[in-house]
């Protein structure tokens, strides 16, 4: 990658998400995360009121950042990454990942990236924003 | 909208939990990286974290008696609000260095501000936490900032 060929506006890949039971299990033992929305179908419906099993935030924040850190692969380095969860999302949706770049600074290298996570009806769940470095 | 925080709420603020002491594995970042779908090879081998693995990292791991009807262990640094309803707020990261396998992490969360104010449809608090993340060395890895709602 090359910072001259990039743009403003210029479209990062978008990936698509489909989390299932399987992988939303390994997700939270990975992380210790005993929440009982993201495996207990049962509890998650009748006891939290949600209409079904509950995608986490932090795993669609980490989605969201492999927006960046597949586009930039070897060829730069992740400096800043914030993410917001605005929209619960649900097990059997499938989420859509993408972003473009908002500024490059040709001085320091620095490009800045605003990036999303859509639901299928086109909603923005996951908004944030990255800061990448890339290398000469 | 600062009655909304009370004096002894407030008196929360700069509080910090102990400190939490993590030994990275390869095996952990495998598991990890296999179980958010990562396609980058340093990832997937394990040869470096991915930059969320951290964030998972500091999570309390407490004994199964101790876990609540909802699964999750006892909330920590949570002062008593007038408002309950939690909904997440944005979480922002500065990354210093990335993750490798045998990196031994410290973990360091404080309560740093709460913050009352007037929502278009009603009062909101804002609870915000840092979560400084050094090498048992004292090197720089990563800065969080993790802000809660509550309405």
């Amino acid at each position: 990658m090359k910072i001259a060929n990039l743009s403003v506006g210029q479209q990062l890949p978008i990936r698509h998400f489909k989390a299932s039971n399987v992988s939303l299990f390994c997700y939270n033992a990975a992380i210790w995360n005993p929440h009982r929305i993201h495996y207990d179908e049962k509890y998650t419906k009748e006891i939290e009121h949600h209409p079904e099993i509950v995608i986490d935030g932090p795993l669609q924040g980490d989605w969201l950042s492999q927006t960046v850190t597949n586009w930039i692969s070897d060829d730069g380095n992740l400096l800043e990454f914030s993410y917001e969860n605005r929209r619960a999302s649900f097990l059997g949706e499938t989420l859509s990942a993408g972003g473009e770049i908002k500024s490059i600074d040709y001085d320091t290298n620095i490009i800045e990236l605003v990036l999303y996570i859509k639901n299928e009806k086109a909603e923005v769940t996951t908004p944030g924003t990255a800061k990448v470095k890339i290398k000469n | 909208m600062n009655d909304l925080v009370s004096e002894e709420a407030r008196q929360w603020i700069g509080k910090s939990d102990d400190p939490i002491e993590v030994e990275v594995t390869r095996r952990d970042i495998i598991k990890y990286s296999v179980a958010t779908e990562q396609i980058l090879d340093k990832f997937i081998n394990g040869d470096e974290a991915p930059p969320m693995f951290v964030a998972g990292l500091s999570r309390e791991i407490v004994p199964i008696d101790d876990l609540g009807s909802d699964g999750l262990p006892p909330a920590s640094l949570v002062p008593d609000l007038p408002l309950k309803r939690v909904m997440a707020g944005g979480v922002s990261f500065r990354f210093h260095r990335p993750v490798k396998p045998g990196d031994v992490l410290v973990f360091n969360r404080t309560l740093s501000n709460i913050v009352g104010k007037k929502g278009k449809t009603g009062p909101l608090i804002f609870v915000t936490y840092s979560i400084i993340c050094e090498t048992k060395d004292g090197e720089a890895v990563l800065d969080q900032e993790q802000t809660r709602i509550l309405r």
